[in-house]
């Protein structure tokens, strides 16, 4: 006889975990079931030769003052009943927007990014702060309204493209799952995330954010099944009846919440079409390279960004490359630079993420696999150097750990098709699919990042498992 | 069940979603949303804690009943006493 759950979670990503939390608080019977064997999704962490890495942490955003009780994150926390402290979380020194020329810095507080867009830009600052405060005032109903062009809409408030393009940059580079536009509304929430609140992480990285959430979870009686993949949704009836494990085993529930995405959810259900080829997949993938130092950058000079966002080239193009790699743009996390206090990192770390081709990383041998990642790796540690601070000191000897990531490891390990971080370009804002018992959360549900998925799943559980 | 334990059930709830309400002061006859910072999400939870520690279901339709700690004793206290 197959096990029945009130509630079976597709992934535990953060979404998956925090919709788990919520359906367990209220004495739900659930279960979350993922396919790897690391908890987090594309928020997870792994060791190599020795060594930690956190794969998806370059900073989490929305950070805020622990006293503004209506901001998002401290509400997410409430909904979990976590205690914020438990997270340990330190601030971002500042970030910049780095274009040829011009830089804009901000940091968590928005009066920088303000008072640098004024000196920048003289005759945009009224229309920027037209725009900043149009933002603050956005109605949340209306987050939920359909795809429109932030292209056409940002035209009343800003007209010097070369702002508007320094002002997307790093909210799509956050958060888009679309080519070279937004949806408004998620351009509004990533504005809010960045602009008007701004970056922490965990003294210790994601770990512990993991740690403390499934913590919760576990304590709550929640059951998680680690290496347990789902093969099958078998519908019927217009309702999901049965779900299939990769292993062979069956289990029912009355409602079943999927992080996987949406073109991977439906593939589940078997509509035919295989998520890589479904006409909802992301176009959008990406590489990140990971340096490992002895010393921390601060020692060569670069000791003041936290976060770099950059584009060299004449227009910020934000879409699939034809190359590889499109060394033109990209973000340089420099961990280090949080406010560590007296707990520095031990080591240095460089992370840089560019947009990369799914289909050329995909497509190489195991052998050509290896060889371009070495070979682009070394490319785009050159190309960040214009962007970045001179440097004091020669810094490369000190080199004793490196990785990277490409498309297709994002692939191999969450199974987002074409391993496109950010998911379909269409977002299912309401959570629903076909099938009265089936819900989606977390990226393709519109919320995505660590804070968004987070939301994300405890939104969805709200309002399906809940209240329904 | 009295008024008042009735009201002190509600305030231990809120007392546990938003720890970091001072709560020593809320005043019976006043909206909680006007006195505390409390949002859709928190009533939510509000209805949800009645339900899992006290067995008590508020339908959406009477959520309005709980808008403050004077209207929350009228409407709960009756629900309470028919529980035993
Ligand atoms: C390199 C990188 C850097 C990033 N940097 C940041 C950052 O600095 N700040 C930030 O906020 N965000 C960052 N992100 C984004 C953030 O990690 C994601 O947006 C967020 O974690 C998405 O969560 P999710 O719940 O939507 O889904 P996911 O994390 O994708 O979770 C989906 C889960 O479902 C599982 N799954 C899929 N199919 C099945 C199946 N058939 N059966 C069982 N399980 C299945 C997957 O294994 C996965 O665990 C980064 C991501 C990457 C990859």
């Amino acid at each position: 006889m197959s096990e029945h759950y009130d509630v079976a979670i597709i992934g535990a990503g953060m979404s998956g975990l925090t919709a788990g939390i919520r359906a367990a608080h209220f004495g739900k019977k659930t279960i979350i079931l993922e396919q790897h064997n690391a908890p987090g999704g594309l928020n997870s962490f792994y060791a190599k030769d020795g060594r930690k890495y956190d794969v998806g942490l370059h900073a989490m955003t929305n950070f805020v003052s622990p006293k503004e009780r209506r901001a998002v994150f401290n509400k997410i926390l409430r909904q979990l009943r976590i205690n914020r402290a438990d997270l340990d979380l330190i601030e971002q020194k500042s970030s910049r927007i780095a274009f040829p020329g011009t830089n804009l810095r901000f940091s968590n507080d928005e009066a920088l990014l303000e008072s640098e867009v004024e000196a920048a830009f003289p005759g945009q600052i009224d229309g920027f702060k037209r725009l900043s405060e149009t933002i603050r005032d956005y109605p949340d109903s209306d987050l939920e309204l359909p795809y429109r062009s932030t292209r056409e809409w940002i035209k009343q408030f800003i007209s010097d493209p070369f702002l508007e393009e320094m002002i997307f940059c790093p909210l799509m580079y956050y958060g888009s799952a679309v080519e070279d536009d937004m949806d408004v509304g998620q351009f509004v929430i990533m504005f809010r995330s960045i602009f008007h609140e701004g970056f922490s992480r965990p003294v210790e990285g994601i770990r512990l954010l993991i740690r403390v959430v499934l913590q919760r979870y576990r304590e709550l009686g929640g059951i998680r099944k680690m290496k347990t993949g789902v093969k099958r949704l078998v519908a019927e009836g217009g309702r999901i009846s049965r779900i299939i494990l990769e292993n062979g085993d069956e289990i029912t529930a009355d409602s079943v919440l999927s992080c996987a995405g949406y073109p991977e959810t439906y593939g589940l259900v078997g509509d035919g079409v295989a998520p890589d080829e479904s006409e909802f997949a992301g176009q959008l993938a990406f590489s990140e390279t990971i340096a490992v130092y002895e010393d921390l950058p601060e020692t060569w000079g670069w000791g003041d960004d936290t976060i770099v966002f950059f584009n060299n080239a004449d227009r910020f193009e934000y879409r699939n490359p034809s190359d590889p790699v499109d060394l033109r743009s990209g973000v340089i996390c420099l961990p280090s630079n949080f406010e560590f206090g007296d707990r520095p990192l031990k080591e240095g770390l460089v992370r840089v993420t560019c947009l990369a081709n799914h289909d050329t990383w995909c497509g190489y041998s195991e052998e050509d696999y290896r060889a371009a990642k070495d070979e682009w790796f070394d490319r785009i540690q050159k190309s960040i150097l214009p962007m970045m601070p001179e440097v004091t000191r020669d810094y490369s000897g000190g080199l004793v750990a490196t990785d990277m990531f490409t498309p297709r490891t994002v692939k191999k390990f969450t199974r987002r098709a074409r391993g496109a971080i950010y998911g379909s370009p269409k977002k299912i804002k309401d959570g629903r699919t076909e099938w009265d018992n089936l819900f989606l959360c977390g990226t393709d549900q519109g919320y995505l990042g660590i804070v968004g998925s987070m939301l994300s799943g405890v939104v969805v559980a709200n309002q399906y498992v809940l209240k329904g | 069940m009295t008024k008042d334990e009735c009201k002190q059930v509600v305030l231990d709830i809120i007392a546990e979603i938003a720890p970091d309400e001072d709560l020593s002061d809320v005043k019976g006859d006043v909206a909680l949303r006007e006195q505390l910072d409390l949002d859709s999400m928190d009533f939510l939870d509000i209805v949800m804690e009645l339900r899992k520690q006290h067995s008590i279901e508020v339908p959406e339709a009477d959520y309005v009943q709980l808008a403050s700690l004077d209207s929350c004793a009228e409407y709960l206290t009756p629900k309470f006493n028919a529980l035993v």
